[in-house]
């Protein structure tokens, strides 16, 4: 392995895990081509003809499905912190003694701590996902065996379409399956709402298992996976923690600060003319994130604005757009609370979907790029717009990149941030780990003002007179090293040793991670 | 071995933000010893120690162990954590340990300058001082009185005193609220060479506790060469304060506001606070009138439920409607609605507009009496209009 600089201008390997690497080339300068990857070809003789797929359990499963030393097992994270089924997995695989497995998670949670027993015996090789939490630090501590990769949620359809990643196994948790392997999130004691990131799995994968603590008679409606693509079913007693799967109520932060960003986020939307009718807007789940849609909200009615669409991440804020009718859709990609779950079962307007609709690199488009305005977070901006959502300025893995690479690709993108946490600044000279090229990020919304990337005349002139308060990314970076003592100084990491590496949306490696020195 | 700390100072914990604290165990020999445990020593821990070893070199520290465990603590709040824990190891030690005067800040003040809206912070809490200028209140309050536990009076005054030297204020009135005399007389060494702008003294009785403030800041000042004006706003809290309030507003030229505590208040004459507040109304019109008949602003008291902000709006109406200018905030997100609450109405901007275009035209004409219709309108009309639409963002 050798390191080479890429298009952004960060060393990353040429190589990683044994596998052959393309640098970053720049936003829109690399297409992958060809028919790189297909779904296995099967017979449906070779399927019970009742249709009852179901088998004792997950070991029986696993045996069938011919599980081995240095396969690909992956999961799907709609259980988020609640998930206790992937444990089990991993308790399983660990007791049928094979090793050398490659995790490929949608995402991964701090409940997964459970697994760094099995990344340290060897029955995981490495992780090709999200690194969060205490997975994170164990990575960037230089102790996984293989090198972590991490993907956008549009990246990871993208890599199992290329052949990057065969999934020989797929392990999909469904609040609700019947016994022919169709599948939903809606209903059952173990509700997520939808289970979209398991699609490209469910698809591609050569063995499929459905594991759910909800087993019904055939049919299972909706069917958000289907069973023709499903090889067996595995009924256990319960997929997880439902208090941590969605949260009974999501709340707003009370921190004033925080609702100032959110406040001078629904300002900005209005004021530089975006909040219109017909429009469209991308809503996360932070606190932030929530106490915008009710600002903006307030704009809209006030102003009598109704949106054609918004994009979620739902929580009971955006349901209450949607009954309200501020909203025509809600174009939903994961749930949050149990209002979301409710809304999604009843309302025929709120609408499930898939990495593959909405961020696809290789979809005939995706609904990112259709999305009016994109509000996001991140861990650090620097002067040139670029930015990091997967570490801190300490340089350790914390988080995973979820949809934010793909959502950049939106008519406006916005990231609210604070502009530093604790003496952490977050506006900086040069982000820790490239995740986000500063030419596909238009704004920056703090506390202490707006910036907006001077490639954006159009928005710059539009709030020209709003009296929002528009400062330079520079001068915000100012601000922030007056009060935190300085610029900080940069993490020591060991330039000889990987840990994981970021990919870009088209499967190009843009920045990599360092081994941290302790 | 585990090291005897003999003096410490500031806040530890999992819970604690934007603070640190601070041990020290002076030795014979063997040099300066530091062990700091910080959230951010890879961003910072070379530059916490270089600030350490200027701190150890100032006050003349040669050895000892000293530890700092620190929460993101910006830099003014380790100098004052470690002035603290030396003092407390060597109280004789007058040495002050000054950081430089943010020059953001060296902006004055005016005696009727607006004040609307006053922000709390309690004085040994810095983590909140950082933002609060960002909520525009009319005025930054750093308390050094209600909110300062007894045994924590001295830390607070060394973080106020570094908090007026080193954060920005966002152009926010900068005020201190002091402990009450005599304790409030010592913390005045604490805040006058450092840009305050208002002093409010807490528990009014009498002029004279309003004429000991203005002559020790007289004192102050002269020591200290400060030239710019500071401002006093007696904060009455007793059924006595109110029967002098004329008295206390009338005490100093430099009294630039009166204001109430109702919480004080309402314990002394042995009642509660209700909602519509029958118990004090007489005592906040003493506060207008007497205020009014000193020339100067009338603030209101407080609105303690930060989570009801229509029951503020209706709160801050209704001290508009008393005469009131201003009303106290103890949560950023309550400054906007006071703003808005004192902000004139659609007919009172209309019927300034009028008062002051017939003002004008008279002036042009150079007619003595101004008339709008068939009303005569004299001099206080025209100037109460011409602060209306100064307040409505108009000229």
């Amino acid at each position: 392995m050798k390191l080479v600089k890429n298009a952004a201008g960060r060393l990353v390997p040429d190589e990683v895990n044994g596998q052959k690497q393309i640098p970053f080339k720049g936003v829109n300068k690399y297409k992958p081509t060809g028919n790189k990857a297909k779904p296995a070809i099967k017979s449906c003789i070779d399927f019970p003809p009742d249709g009852n797929k179901v088998v004792k359990n997950l070991k029986e499963a696993l045996k069938k499905a011919g599980i081995k030393d240095g396969m690909t097992v992956s999961t799907h994270h709609h259980l988020r912190n609640g998930d206790v089924l992937t444990n089990i997995l991993f308790d399983t695989i660990h007791a049928m003694g094979v090793k050398n497995i490659r995790w490929f998670p949608s995402a991964s949670f701090p409940v997964h701590e459970h697994l760094i027993k099995y990344l340290e015996d060897g029955t995981i090789h490495h992780i090709e996902g999200s690194m969060n939490g205490p997975l994170g630090k164990f990575t960037t501590q230089g102790k996984m065996k293989g090198v972590g990769v991490l993907r956008s949620h549009g990246g990871r359809y993208q890599a199992v379409q290329d052949g990057e990643v065969h999934i020989d196994i797929a392990v999909i948790a469904a609040p609700t399956a019947d016994t022919f392997g169709n599948a939903n999130g809606v209903n059952g004691k173990s509700a997520s709402g939808l289970i979209g990131f398991a699609l490209a799995d469910s698809e591609y994968a050569d063995k499929v298992i459905v594991v759910t603590d909800n087993l019904v008679p055939f049919p299972c409606v909706p069917w958000q996976i289907q069973g023709n693509n499903v090889d067996y079913i595995v009924e256990i007693d319960s997929l997880g923690d439902p208090a941590k799967i969605v949260s009974g109520t999501t709340e707003v932060t009370k921190s004033p600060d925080r609702l100032l960003i959110a406040e001078y986020v629904a300002r900005f939307i209005d004021e530089a003319g975006i909040m219109k009718n017909g429009f469209s807007f991308q809503a996360g789940s932070g606190g932030t994130n929530l106490a915008f849609v009710l600002y903006l909200k307030e704009r809209m009615k006030a102003k009598g604005v109704k949106a054609r669409f918004v994009r979620g991440g739902s929580t009971k804020y955006l349901v209450q757009m949607l009954e309200e009718g501020l909203t025509d859709y809600i174009l939903d990609g994961q749930t949050f609370d149990l209002e979301g779950v409710r809304s999604m079962r009843e309302n025929p307007s709120h609408v499930n979907t898939s990495p593959f609709t909405s961020y696809n690199f290789h979809g005939k488009g995706n609904f990112a790029s259709i999305v009016d305005v994109a509000v996001l977070g991140a861990t650090e901006v620097d002067i040139n717009f670029n930015a990091n959502v997967v570490s801190h300025s300490d340089g350790y893995l914390l988080h995973g990149i979820g949809g934010w690479q793909n959502c950049l690709y939106s008519k406006c993108t916005i990231l609210a941030v604070p502009s530093f946490r604790d003496r952490i600044p977050v506006i900086i000279d040069e982000v820790t780990t490239l995740c986000g090229p500063g030419e596909l990020i238009d704004v920056i919304i703090t506390e202490r003002g707006i910036a907006i990337n001077p490639k954006r005349k159009d928005l710059l002139s539009a709030v020209k007179n709003s009296g929002l308060p528009i400062k330079t990314i520079k001068q915000l970076r100012d601000e922030v090293y007056e009060i935190c003592g300085g610029a900080p100084a940069k993490p020591k990491v060991n330039k000889n040793k990987v840990v994981a590496v970021i990919k870009w949306v088209d499967g190009t490696v843009i920045d990599s991670v360092f081994q941290i020195k302790e | 071995m585990k090291t005897n700390y003999k003096s410490s100072a500031g806040k530890r914990g999992d819970n604690v933000r934007s603070d640190c604290y601070i041990g020290i165990a002076p030795k014979k020999r063997g040099g300066i010893k530091l062990e700091v445990k910080s959230k951010v020593a890879s961003m910072y821990g070379d530059s916490i120690k270089q600030q350490l070893y200027d701190m150890c070199a100032f006050f003349e520290i040669k050895n000892s162990d000293i530890l700092l465990e620190d929460n993101g603590a910006p830099p003014f709040v380790i100098a004052a954590r470690f002035e603290q824990a030396v003092k407390r190891l060597f109280p004789e030690n007058q040495k002050e340990f000054l950081l430089p005067i943010n020059k953001k800040n060296l902006y004055k003040t005016t005696k009727d300058r607006l004040r609307r809206s006053r922000l709390y912070l309690p004085g040994n809490e810095p983590k909140f001082f950082l933002n609060a200028g960002l909520h525009k209140p009319d005025g930054i309050i750093l308390d050094l009185e209600d909110s300062v536990a007894h045994s924590e009076k001295e830390a607070a005054r060394l973080i106020v005193r570094n908090a007026l030297r080193s954060v920005d204020f966002y152009g926010s009135e900068r005020m201190v609220r002091i402990n009450q005399l005599p304790m409030g007389l010592e913390d005045l060494k604490f805040i006058v060479p450092n840009n305050v702008h208002v002093i409010l003294i807490p528990k009014c009785e009498s002029a004279r506790q309003v004429v000991d403030v203005e002559e020790e800041v007289g004192r102050l000042k002269e020591i200290h060469k400060i030239k710019n004006e500071i401002y006093f706003m007696p904060i009455i809290e007793s059924g006595l304060g109110i029967i002098k309030a004329y008295e206390i507003a009338a005490a100093s030229k430099n009294n630039c506001a009166l204001t109430i505590g109702l919480e004080d208040y309402t314990a002394d004459i042995g009642t509660q606070r209700t909602l519509d507040g029958r118990e004090s109304f007489f005592a906040r019109s003493m506060i207008v009138n007497a205020a009014k008949a000193a020339g100067i602003q009338a603030i209101d008291t407080v609105f303690s439920d930060v989570s009801d902000m229509e029951g503020l709006r209706q709160s801050v109406l209704e001290a508009k409607s008393l005469g009131f200018e201003g009303k106290g905030c103890i949560h950023p997100r309550q400054v906007q609605v006071v703003h808005e609450g004192f902000a004139p109405t659609k007919d009172e901007i209309d019927k300034a507009m009028k008062i002051v275009a017939a003002f004008r035209e008279a002036e042009k004409q150079g007619l003595g009496v101004v008339s709008l219709g068939s009303k005569m309108i004299d001099a206080p009309i025209v100037k109460r209009a011409k602060k209306t639409l100064f307040l409505s963002g108009l000229k």
